[in-house]
């Protein structure tokens, strides 16, 4: 009785809160039918959205990941004064707002801001252009790939690599052939929720976007842009794709934790693991 | 072969034999500087270009106030909010079986991969006066869309996913058997509960409710579609550092910033402090 | 002869090869039908005129926050915003424009004006007939945020012009009036565009302050079974200018377009486009045509005569300290 107490209020709090907002959006996206709903996604602006879109993640997410194979490295393989320091830096973008994420490239490159005088002097757009849409991107989306691996990269030790070294393999072909090999399910793991995060970002883009129609705006900035034009039809059509592509991370999150168990909850538990792995 | 190489490196201190430390490290510190630290330390710089009094004066004015309680206090709300469900929804997940469990399960991150603006939308379609919840909650005189309330809903929202997925591995690991212990010496669930199994989970409640918590205090784009934006009553404090923009008021704006960094940056050191704490008590069982 | 046509045909087209100009221009929020149309005409006009093709980008917001993005770097070759106080703004804080950029074209650089209306629930059913209707017990009012939005500001300083025209009306009477006026208004959203989706979408509120063509427009498209549109006894004359944006459009070597894009807005096929999206042409024979589409308000006062200008008017009202801060008890 009291189970069925308990399974009831999680699935109704679960129901209210998650199910049906994402309801919602289907719901209104098909509110006037498929046709309306296609032609909603194909219009021009829709499609000028959606390819800045990935063009943003396409930059942001390489970047991000080179940076946290990086960092991850020199924080798992070794040891040195100041590594709780630099994880903890690393974690920062978190704990800011987007809005002020948006708004320190405004401080740095806008007109007025420390490098203005020089971009206007050499013609280089950064803010209101898409640089600064990718650069918002990269500090927002900038710690969940090397947060993800972290922890991987702790667990799994220097053994491998070690071993590969005194085998003769170089420091090179040990990365390639030894650790690439070993962190591959949470490198797609960190990728596919960089990947999302870097797709749905809001308020940061809105700050230094400019709202250019067919030029600077993301999908995100685009449902809002529908919404305020009155068409909801439109904006919920639009949002039903990014909708879409939560799912779709949902999906691959689900498989690749699966696959790796252990990356449920890398991220989620104490990130000095070593001592556990070590003994 | 592997373990004795390994028992030989394992008592050094030094970097270690492996190499590219000097590279990575080298790389992590340039592109941590030039996106983050460089960037972040205008937010800084710009809110004292005006002097500490006006600083002051800026932070301290009532509508900034306002904001700024309304920002941790829905978060504070939404973050507890979601200890006690999430408590029970971890525990529903990890220790019972029923149909479409691993669907649900896998459901219960869909706050941490949709858009916020999206979210947003949804949720203020819902909840308006005429959304499907809305209508439902209106003639109960309960208004959601543009109060408080709103805004509380929407961060409980973001924050769902924290607490549940902080819990769950530590209900995972929790050993059955000293419950089954406690049963056969009498206690009741209850008793079970609160003398066994709570001590086990505070710190990973803890650590869930702040990152919840921390989530929250920042979140733009799903609260700013449902929220009143009334200045001293539902204006959050992200939009009022957008409406100090807009009005070519840097200094304000940047001022109104450093205080959300700085509490957000105090609450972050805690929880990775919290952490630590945690992972030592829990390595010494 | 066939030669020569062909000779003709080629030589037609100009002795330069056509060209393709682009042109932004930052707007502000409710203007976004109305470009779509108007841009679409000048692309044709411009065509056949020079043989180039123009291709116009537009940014909509608030006009507070566009006018901010231009100064930090948008680069924007026309504005077309709400009021004169942001465009001045970007001469006085960007030096992007000269000051006396408003006298260089005609009507003050405001090629057509609104005015502040009430848009109701279809029959009116809380009877709102004129501003005093706003600060009974009981009526929800819907209006944005004087801090960002443009329309916001002139919904403002109209009820403020009432109260002061009102018998015994002061400064302080009007504050009081306007004070009770933002205590009736349950959601403040940051532009024009966003109340309007506020109490038409999502039906908040008895009654919405809202630019006149904006009323116009969500009737249009939201029902006009829906909504009635209730024209107070005074108003204020809303004159939203346009610019070129003198150092963008130099540095891009657009000028020359961008110039005649604005001077397009004051010819009679731009006045009747504007006329067409319920703005006020200034052009009257166009304004004949269109006279039975506008109610008439009896009194329509400027900035200038109540307020002394804008530069006083945002002083006294709405920047820090102001009355608007007063209002909600800063």
């Amino acid at each position: 009785m009291g189970r069925l107490l308990l399974i009831v209020t999680a699935l109704l709090f679960l129901a209210v809160f998650l199910l049906l907002p994402l309801l919602a959006v289907f719901a209104q996206a098909l509110a006037k039918g498929f046709g309306a709903y296609y032609l909603a996604i194909s219009a021009p602006m829709a499609w000028a959205a959606v390819r800045l879109t990935l063009l943003v993640a396409a930059i942001a997410v390489p970047l991000n990941l080179v940076f946290g194979v990086a960092a991850a490295w020199a924080i798992a393989k070794f040891n040195f004064r100041g590594k709780s320091a630099l994880i903890t830096l690393i974690d920062l973008p978190f704990a800011v707002s987007p809005v002020i994420a948006g708004m320190i490239f405004i401080l740095v490159f806008g007109t007025h801001g420390w490098f203005g005088g020089y971009l206007r002097a050499h013609h280089i757009r950064v803010v209101f252009a898409v640089p600064g849409i990718v650069l918002a991107t990269i500090f927002v989306t900038f710690p969940f790939i090397a947060r993800e691996l972290i922890p991987v990269m702790q667990t799994q030790g220097k053994d491998d690599e070690e071993t590969a070294l005194s085998l003769g393999a170089t420091g090179w072909q040990t990365f390639w052939r030894v650790t690439l090999p070993n962190i591959r399910w949470g490198l797609l793991y960190g990728v596919l929720l960089c990947n999302a995060r870097a797709m749905g970002e809001f308020g940061a883009v809105s700050v230094v976007s400019g709202h250019i129609r067919g030029v600077t705006n993301t999908m995100p900035l685009h449902v809002e842009i529908l919404y305020n034009e009155y068409n909801y039809t439109a904006a919920f059509a639009v949002a039903s794709l990014l909708a879409l592509l939560a799912l779709l991370t949902l999906a691959g999150k689900s498989i690749l934790e699966w696959r790796q168990p252990e990356l449920r909850h890398a991220a989620r538990v104490p990130r000095d693991r070593t001592r556990r792995a070590n003994t | 072969m592997a373990t004795t190489a390994s028992v030989a490196l394992k008592g050094r201190k030094t970097p270690g034999v492996l190499p590219g430390f000097g590279l990575t490290l080298g790389y992590t510190m340039v592109y941590l500087s030039l996106l983050v630290l460089i960037p972040l330390s205008a937010v800084f710089i710009r809110s004292l270009s005006g002097g500490w009094g006006h600083f002051w004066e800026v932070v301290t004015a009532p509508r900034v106030l306002a904001s700024l309680r309304l920002s941790f206090g829905a978060s504070l709300i939404a973050a507890l909010i979601n200890v006690l469900f999430g408590l029970i929804v971890s525990w529903v997940l990890v220790r019972y079986t029923f149909p479409f469990k691993r669907f649900i399960d896998a459901m219960v991150d869909l706050p941490f991969a949709l858009p916020t603006a999206v979210a947003g939308i949804a949720l203020t379609a819902l909840y308006a006066p005429n959304g499907w919840l809305g209508a439902w909650l209106k003639p109960l005189g309960i208004n959601v869309a543009f109060t408080p309330v709103g805004i509380v809903v929407a961060l409980t929202f973001i924050g769902l996913p924290f607490v549940v997925r902080t819990l769950q591995p530590v209900l995972e690991e929790l050993d059955k058997e000293v419950e089954q212990a406690a049963a056969s010496l009498g206690a009741s669930p209850l008793q079970a509960f609160c003398r066994v199994i709570f001590p086990a989970l505070w710190p990973a409640l803890l650590t869930g409710f702040a990152l919840a918590f921390a989530r929250a205090i920042g979140e733009y784009g799903s609260v700013i579609f449902i929220a009143g934006n009334m200045p001293m009553k539902s204006e959050i404090a992200p939009l009022l550092i957008v409406s100090k923009l807009e009005q070519y008021d840097y200094a304000g704006a940047t001022a109104i910033a450093v205080v959300m960094l700085v509490l957000s940056f105090a609450l972050m050191f805690g929880i990775n402090a919290l952490q630590n704490w945690a992972s030592s008590r829990h390595g010494e069982r | 002869m066939a030669s020569a046509l062909l000779l003709y045909a080629f030589g037609c087209g100009g002795t330069a090869p056509a060209a393709t100009v682009k042109l932004l221009n930052v707007s502000y929020d409710p203007t976004r039908e109305f470009y779509e149309e108007y841009n679409r005409a000048f692309a044709a006009y411009w065509k056949t005129k020079s043989g180039d093709t123009v291709i116009i980008n537009q940014s909509h917001g608030g006009s507070g926050k566009q006018a901010r993005s231009v100064i930090d770097g948008l680069e924007a070759d026309v504005v077309t915003l709400a009021l004169a106080y942001d465009i001045d703004a970007l001469s006085k804080q960007g030096g992007l424009i000269p000051p006396d950029w408003q006298k260089r074209l005609p009507n003050n650089s405001t090629p057509y004006t609104s005015t502040i209306v009430f848009l109701v629930r279809k029959g009116n059913p809380k009877n709102i007939r004129d501003w005093g209707d706003l600060v009974r017990p009981g009526v929800q009012v819907i209006t944005s945020s004087p801090k960002t939005s443009g329309g916001a500001r002139w919904n403002y300083l109209a009820a403020w012009a009432w109260a002061l025209k009102q018998p015994g009306g002061s400064d302080a009477t009007a504050e009081a009036f306007v004070k009770k006026l933002y205590h009736n208004v349950p959601v403040l959203d940051s532009g024009a565009r966003g109340a309007t989706v506020t109490f038409v979408e999502r039906g908040i509120g008895d009654v919405l302050l809202a630019w006149e063509n904006e009323a116009y427009l969500a009737l249009k498209e939201l029902g006009p079974n829906k909504f009635d549109i209730v024209a107070p006894s005074i108003s204020i004359l809303a004159e939203p200018p346009v610019s070129v944006v003198d150092q963008n459009v130099d540095e891009h070597g657009t000028r020359k377009v961008a110039e005649e894009y604005l001077k397009y807005l004051y010819s009679p096929q731009g006045q009747q486009i504007a006329a067409k999206h319920f703005y006020r042409p200034r052009d009257a024979s166009v304004a004949a045509g269109y006279s039975g589409q506008f109610q008439s308000i009896p009194l329509l006062l400027t900035v200038d005569e109540v307020f002394g200008g804008w530069t006083k008017a945002q002083a006294t009202h709405f920047a820090d300290h102001g009355t608007f801060d007063r209002i909600y008890g800063r």
